[in-house]
């Protein structure tokens, strides 16, 4: 039996380890190690609710906007709290712009490099580049001359020697299998990818004043509608700026990215039979209509709910406050509990003490018998799920979104493979793509809906009514949900006396990046990691494609809130007397 | 590795055009407010360098800071790391991982020693919590000091490496000011705990891009860190703050303010003072540069400034005096009066 360890897991947002065991080449087991911790719900504890989301968003850079929504959901639902219906178009609209941005962004620049050899790119025929363009879709930069420039723009790199982000690559793997003229094309549009992606955060400037970590606030949205003209952001100017920004996305999306995601996944077509991970989907839902709210569960239009082993003729219902659905499981992580580590507790009630027992670094090795990862376990119904981009194409398919099943039936009948293809790591993929053109498509009718509004006359974006603490409750509590772009995301706040009493994230990363919970059950990348055939260990290249098909994202991931003892709650009772 | 060749021999075998390359030093000499001539100054030392070698370390973060780069309008993340830079180690971009990674890091700092330029992100935890950061089972802070050794300059982005941001935050429940008592590079430099180097610091969560670039593009130039104040900020980007530049700074002086984030003050452009903006104290250039090339920044679109460029911003140095957590850090406590 050998080890093969990869850390840092780079293209990524975060700290991950991966340890796989091998025996003749196959992974027999594999541990999923999230190694950096920062304790940001502990530092929730004591403020006013109205700043939690502007430390919660810190939490990630990346999938920024995911915890800002999340937490201002959750004091939202605590103080039962309605919003204007153009806030919440405002609100799907940045979190629509941040899927179609982050999705691609994956897709490009955190993941083609295990797809696409970019070495191999300098034996492409500009010419038969160009055919293949021509032939994929309407994309403009499809001539020869095109093609030949950005051949000659990689050639000067690497023949400079100095080779930067692309050193030390798996380039000439045998596990590379596209044509040099596919990859050429791959590294064109890595590179104009990173041009788009700066108009497509745009959007996230004119409705939140930057990106990343654009603004939020409690009560609706910080954006003033059909303001004065060059002292606003959303002026006249603006709004036109934003259906610019959002046709820019959609044609981006229609024209590149899902086009060629369909003509990479055809040398990959193995990989629809490998890395499913747990079998198991849930998704919390997201995009609320504009007039129901975030409360109106069945007017989402991504759907709730939990499928087990892959059963899609039964969508279970998935309730944030019910004790015994959601629970964090310590039993590997490096906390402990008061009550001990072999009981999962509700976010609630959660407590995390960090207390570190993994080996003294500098390491060579984990030991998955112990605790070995910042990572806690989240279990529904104690069973390890998936969330992202396959749990809520599942969930669409499943619960029968005919746009989602027309595109998802003419992708596989284009690669001329099986519904269940989704269930790996090329279908994670797949739907990853396939979700970003459902959701740039839906951009449009929000934005059609907040014009309508303003010629209306309807300009409000703020409901001041309970938005400053003498209208609040005594004690209230509440979970806020999203869809991050990686997945279920959900923030828990309990509120006593204008403070915050207690607040805990379960977050996508964690429920597929934890380690084993006290049964011995272990998260998704790990049962995904299992039976994989490693060609060669020292290049564990199989191990990159899995675990970036869940596009990890770990500072998200990884939390904790009380180094010194003590529940969430007993801390919050503890500490009241001494504010 | 094959013979490397100088920047202009580089650019012109690339067919980057003379009159496009002057663009960019005049664009990047503005932004530094620096004098006349200066363009055409650091076109010169440009065309004669090499790409310099350029490590990043990512430690206590969120990735906005590299986010917030890859926003850059001029130069580009594409031109960077393509054209200016040998961006040689950067978790989020390069393409090897595992031994592979560590092993670019470790070529990177052999073949450059003394010359290469370090970039963080992330607070370092120190003491009993330096296990709360590893990167191949080695502690941030023992990477920090390995990596700092050889460094000619090091460029600290975002409010975490600069002054320690968000994991330097107070955590009430714990009765600790700091948990995993995360810090800032200059801060581990003052107390020894790692090798001292030339720092400059770029805060802001993230920072404008523009500011990171400005200053990488100084460094190209002249090999020095541009002009810097007594935070080791460049004065160019942190010398005034986002109020003195705000377009809503007039309404301000003739007392006009919004009194609700979506109320005809609001959107009239009145000053966001009562609704809790922190722009007189926030040094920052969100209101010269803007965000997303030239799009907005906070107050344009209508939400008070943070202040997220500031040390200790989370907690007492921007909250009301006294108790740190006695009432909103960025909000009123209760409805404001006209």
């Amino acid at each position: 039996m050998n080890t093969v360890v990869v850390d840092p897991v780079t293209r990524i947002e975060g700290h991950l380890r991966i340890e796989a065991q091998t025996e003749n080449g196959i992974i027999t087991a594999a541990s999923s190690t999230g190694t950096m911790v920062r304790g940001i719900e502990n530092m929730m504890i004591g403020r006013d609710p109205r700043d939690a989301w502007a430390i919660a968003q810190r939490i990630c850079g990346v999938c920024t906007l995911v915890h800002g929504i999340a937490s201002v959901r959750a004091v939202e639902s605590a103080l039962d709290y309605p919003i204007p219906p153009n806030a919440e178009l405002i609100r799907n609209l940045m979190i629509g712009a941040q899927f179609v941005h982050d999705h691609v962004m994956h897709f490009y620049h955190l993941h083609a490099l295990d797809w696409v050899d970019v070495v191999s790119a300098l034996d492409a025929d500009p010419a038969a580049t160009a055919d293949l363009q021509q032939g994929l879709s309407a994309w403009p930069n499809n001539s020869s001359a095109y093609f030949a420039d950005v051949q000659q723009r990689l050639a000067g790199f690497v023949g400079s020697g100095q080779l930067g982000i692309f050193a030390n690559g798996y380039w000439g793997h045998p596990e590379y299998r596209l044509p040099p003229e596919l990859n050429l094309l791959a590294f064109a549009h890595y590179l104009e990818a990173l041009q788009w992606q700066r108009e497509a955060a745009r959007l996230h400037a004119l409705l939140g004043g930057k990106n990343p970590h654009p603004n939020f606030v409690v009560g609706g949205a910080p954006c003033v509608l059909d303001g004065n003209a060059g002292r606003t952001a959303m002026d006249r100017n603006g709004r036109r700026l934003m259906a610019q920004i959002i046709t820019g996305m959609q044609t981006f999306v229609d024209q590149v990215y899902v086009p060629d995601t369909l003509a990479i996944a055809r040398y990959y077509k193995d990989w629809s039979a490998r890395g499913e991970g747990v079998g198991n989907f849930m998704a919390y839902g997201e995009f609320p209509d504009a007039l129901g709210g975030a409360d109106d569960t069945a007017g989402l239009f991504i759907p709730r709910g939990a499928i087990l082993n892959r059963d899609l003729s039964s969508v279970l219902p998935v309730d944030l406050d019910d004790p015994e659905q959601v629970s964090e499981d310590v039993s590997h992580a490096w906390y402990d509990y008061s009550a001990g580590n072999a009981q999962g507790l509700h976010p609630y009630d959660g407590e995390t003490r960090p207390n570190y027992t993994g080996p003294t670094p500098p390491y060579a090795h984990i030991d998955p018998q112990q605790a070995y990862s910042w990572l806690k376990s989240p279990r529904w119904q104690g069973l390890p799920m998936e969330v992202g981009p396959l749990a809520r194409v599942v969930m669409l398919y499943a619960t029968g979104h005919q746009d989602t099943r027309d595109l998802v039936d003419a992708s596989l009948a284009d690669l001329e493979l099986p519904l269940s293809a989704l269930f790996s790591t090329l279908g994670r993929v797949a739907a990853r793509t396939l979700e970003t053109k459902l959701i740039a498509d839906r951009m449009s009718d929000w934005q059609a809906q907040l014009e309508a509004n303003i010629s209306a006359g309807d300009l409000a974006t703020h409901n001041a009514d309970l938005f400053y603490p003498q209208s609040w409750p005594a004690s209230a509590r509440g979970a806020g949900y999203m869809e991050a772009p990686r997945g279920a995301l959900a923030h828990w706040v309990v509120i006593g006396d204008g403070r915050i009493a207690n607040y805990q994230c379960v977050v996508p990363s964690t429920w597929n990046a934890g380690p084993r919970d006290a049964a011995g059950q272990e998260g998704p990348y790990e049962a995904a990691l299992r039976g994989h055939p490693l060609h060669d260990p020292a290049q564990p290249i199989e191990i990159l494609r899995t675990i970036h098909s869940f596009d990890p994202c770990l500072a998200c991931a990884v939390h904790v809130a009380d180094p010194d003892g003590g529940g969430m709650i007993q801390i919050a009772t503890t500490t009241g007397a001494a504010l | 590795m094959t013979e490397r060749e100088s920047f202009i021999d580089y650019l012109s075998r690339r067919g980057i055009s003379r009159r496009g390359f002057l663009g960019f030093c005049a664009v990047t000499a503005s932004a530094l407010a620096l004098p006349m001539g200066a363009a055409r100054t650091m076109a010169a030392n440009l065309a004669a360098a090499q790409r310099p070698c350029v490590i990043w370390l990512s430690f206590q973060e969120c990735t906005g800071c590299t986010e917030s780069l890859t926003r850059a309008a001029e130069p580009t993340i594409e031109s960077l790391i393509l054209d200016q830079l040998s961006l040689d180690y950067h978790h989020t971009l390069q393409a090897a991982s595992g031994e592979a990674a560590e092993l670019a890091r470790q070529n990177a700092i052999d073949d450059n020693f003394g010359s290469y330029v370090l970039i963080v992100d992330g607070a370092v935890p120190t003491g009993e919590q330096a296990t709360w950061s590893t990167i191949a089972g080695q502690t941030n802070l023992d990477m920090l000091k390995e990596t700092l050794d050889g460094a000619a300059l090091v460029i600290a982005v975002g409010t975490c490496a600069t002054f320690g941001g968000v994991p330097a935050a107070a955590a009430i429940a714990a009765e600790r000011p700091n948990q995993s008592g995360a810090k800032g590079v200059g801060d581990l430099m003052s107390a020894s705990e790692v090798p001292e180097r030339p720092l400059v610091n770029v805060p802001g969560c993230p920072p404008v891009p523009g500011a990171m670039t400005g200053v990488i593009a100084h460094f190209l130039a002249f090999g020095t860190p541009p002009e810097l104040d007594d935070l080791r900020r460049p004065v160019a980007y942190f010398a005034d703050t986002v109020h003195q530049r705000c377009p809503r700074l007039m309404h301000f002086r003739n007392e006009r303010f919004a009194l609700a984030f979506d109320d005809e003050g609001a959107r009239n452009g009145y000053c966001l003072a009562k609704l809790g903006c922190k722009g007189p104290k926030a040094h920052n250039a969100c209101a010269t540069l803007k965000w997303n090339l030239g799009t907005s920044f906070p107050m344009l679109s209508g939400h008070g400034c943070l202040g997220c460029a500031e040390p200790g911003f989370w907690d007492r140095t921007l909250a009301p005096e006294g108790d740190r957590f006695l009432g909103s850090a960025f909000y009123p406590d209760a409805p404001p009066a006209a």
